[in-house]
């Protein structure tokens, strides 16, 4: 264009006499850069051109995308309310009897133990911890219910649960507990009826006990509600306890110590009737409990796949009949030297390009889900960056592999047809 | 341009399908076209014309014979070798091809992309004088279905002489063109071509164009039987 113009009225180059420009010098091959843009963008511009078909390949992106959210959301979310016990204990270290597969069947262990662990000199205080299952009747039905006791020195600060500060002076007093306010609907409205009228006497393992203050731990498989207590009280719910074995013990050591030091220095000092766990791995072994002893871990995934599965479809479906309707294009252009790598590539682009316009509105109805049934069902779901960087991983491969099973419809693309 | 016969072929033999359906379309057809000619094809229909075109535009591997275009022998030549090739030759088909999401200048562009010698604005630049010298410079950004018949063969004329080819191939440009804008096309494409000196090879049924040509030949039973100058 600007070319032309300078040029006078009567130049060749105007009045058509011979070739616009020199011929483009003979280098073959195009940059790297041009190599990946160019592919990409002539993607974009075919799916730009059919609106529809680029919504509906959107929508199916984003379905799968929500899909796999939702399962990847409820398999943690179950996961940490399976926990949500041993969860809830604030504590730096915890002993344990090496046969204790879950926190609802715990082995019992020497309460010598715990004391044993003083000996170190970074670790500062020893908990004694008891745990049982006991019936608690409903205060305001009467019905009976399976509810888990935990019976610790509230006073101590090794172990911790939300809200404990506010109970610990009224459990020093004889036949007193603090329930769990997150314990599930069944027990009644226990809660509810403390915080309206105080104080009042619930049954518990056949004794009755005052209900003297809440605490904040969670629902868990193992256990649907939670009720803590101190020791002499524990005990005097559960007569044919001993005073002298343990389920387990919560360690504090001193500020500014390395936790796994003084970890790896009980384990090689103590003997193998306890094993020492940091708190993730505490978490950890109860997590592993549940994933491999119930079918949970697997029908999650199965459900992600499945979501993966119909993404896949969908976008081979658009990819492939783009390929179809465009048949004579693609062969026109590996007819004027486009190569087949070339045209791998437009197909691979836009694969690429329908991963991304489909995870973000995905991630982001995704997120909008997340509180919606979060807020229905107690669930604690929420948007993480690394479910997120995951889904996107697994949706990108999706589309990956979708483009590569399209691609192979490129060589109906016969060139030679063309005439 | 070039000193040797951009096209030259000798003894090319053909045949589609295996064994009892064996069907041989080309016999031992021999054709040289000369730097600038241009060259007719006509015949009745399954005379070879179309396969000849494929053959040389190295669309189609070879069997037997030997074909030299623009310096490269096609026998025996890797599919890499006749890509290449294949961005040297410009392409006119029967319909025009063009990329229905593209605008004129962006599907004029296209064939200058594989050269990697330009860069984009440049290659937007010469499509357009690409256009205007087909007499559209006022219907580039439009995309083909907003174009005539004649309109799009002369996008598609623009585009196979965009990246300055050795050759034309065009398999029945007018086919699908009435008689003016068929006439407009071709005339216009002899034009382009003259000045470029590039040959044109093209094959066609139809009467009303010879009058373009340097030198007609006549294809029957796959053979080449006469050539009328």
């Amino acid at each position: 264009m600007n070319e032309t113009t300078r040029l006078l009225p009567w130049a060749p180059e105007r009045t058509g006499e011979s070739t616009p420009l020199t011929p483009p010098p003979k280098r073959q091959g195009l940059s790297l850069g041009a190599m990946l843009y160019l592919p990409l963008r002539l993607a974009w511009r075919q799916l730009r051109a059919e609106r529809a078909r680029l919504l509906s390949a959107m929508a199916g992106v984003m379905f799968a995308c929500v899909l796999v959210f939702m399962q990847l959301g409820f398999r943690a979310a179950l996961f940490e309310s399976a926990t949500a016990l041993l969860g809830g204990m604030r504590a730096d270290i915890f002993l344990m009897h090496p046969l204790t597969t879950a926190s609802f069947r715990p082995e019992a262990f020497p309460r010598s133990r715990a004391y044993q662990t003083l000996a170190d000199p970074d670790v500062i205080e020893a908990v004694p911890i008891y745990l049982a299952q006991t019936a608690w009747r409903n205060p305001a039905d009467g019905s009976r219910r399976s509810i888990q006791l935990v019976g610790f020195d509230a006073d101590a600060g090794a172990l911790r649960f939300e809200g404990i500060e506010a109970v610990a002076d009224a459990l020093k007093r004889p036949d007193t507990i603090a329930f769990d306010r997150r314990s599930r609907p069944e027990f009644g409205p226990a809660a509810a009826m403390f915080e309206a009228q105080g104080a009042f006497d619930v049954q518990l393992g056949g004794r009755m006990m005052q209900l003297a203050g809440l605490v904040s731990i969670g629902a868990s498989f193992g256990a649907d509600g939670n009720a803590v207590m101190s020791e002499t009280n524990f005990r005097r719910i559960m007569r044919d306890r001993s005073a002298h074995v343990i389920d387990l013990a919560a360690l504090k050591v001193r500020e500014g110590a390395d936790i796994a030091t003084v970890v790896a220095r009980l384990r090689a000092t103590l003997p193998p009737d306890v094993m020492v766990l940091s708190r993730p791995e505490l978490v950890a072994h109860e997590r592993a409990y549940w994933e491999n002893a119930t079918p949970i871990g697997f029908i999650f995934a199965f459900g992600s796949l499945m979501g993966l599965i119909v993404g896949m479809v969908i976008v081979y479906q658009i990819l492939f009949s783009d390929i179809a309707n465009h048949i004579r294009e693609y062969a026109t252009l590996k007819a004027i030297g486009y190569s087949n790598a070339f045209l791998s590539r437009v197909v691979m682009g836009a694969a690429l390009i329908l991963a991304i316009i489909g995870f973000i509105p995905g991630i982001m109805l995704s997120t909008w889900l997340y509180g919606v049934v979060g807020g229905a069902t107690f669930l604690p779901l929420r948007m993480e960056l690394e479910r997120g960087a995951t889904v996107f991983g697994l949706i990108f491969g999706m589309c990956v592999i979708a483009g590569l099973l399209a691609m192979r419809k490129l060589r109906d693309a016969d060139p030679a047809d063309m005439f | 341009m070039l000193a040797i016969a951009p096209v030259a072929l000798s003894g090319i033999t053909f045949s589609y399908g295996e064994g009892e359906l064996r069907r041989p379309v080309l016999r031992d057809v021999a054709l040289d076209v000369a730097p600038g000619e241009i060259v007719l094809l006509t015949g009745p229909s399954g005379s070879g014309k179309t396969t000849l075109l494929t053959l040389i535009g190295a669309l189609r591997a070879m069997q037997e014979g030997s074909a030299r275009v623009l310096g490269l022998e096609l026998a025996g030549a890797g599919e890499g070798a006749r890509v290449a090739l294949r961005r040297r030759i410009g392409f006119i088909f029967q319909n025009h091809n063009l990329l229905g999401f593209l605008t004129a200048r962006q599907n004029v562009a296209m064939a200058l992309e594989m050269q990697g010698t330009l860069g984009e604005a440049d290659r937007l630049a010469r499509a357009g004088e690409l256009l205007a010298s087909v007499g559209l410079s006022d219907h580039t950004e439009k995309l083909p279905s907003k174009l005539s018949g004649g309109q799009r063969q002369r996008v598609a004329v623009a585009r196979a002489l965009a990246a300055d080819p050795g050759l034309v191939l065009a398999d029945e440009p007018t086919a699908a063109l009435d008689k003016q804008s068929g006439s407009e096309v071709v005339h216009l494409l002899r034009d382009l071509a003259k000045k470029r000196g590039a040959p044109i090879l093209m094959v066609t049924h139809d009467p009303r164009i010879l009058d373009i040509a340097d030198r007609v030949v006549t294809m029957e039973d796959g053979r080449i039987v006469s050539a009328a100058a």
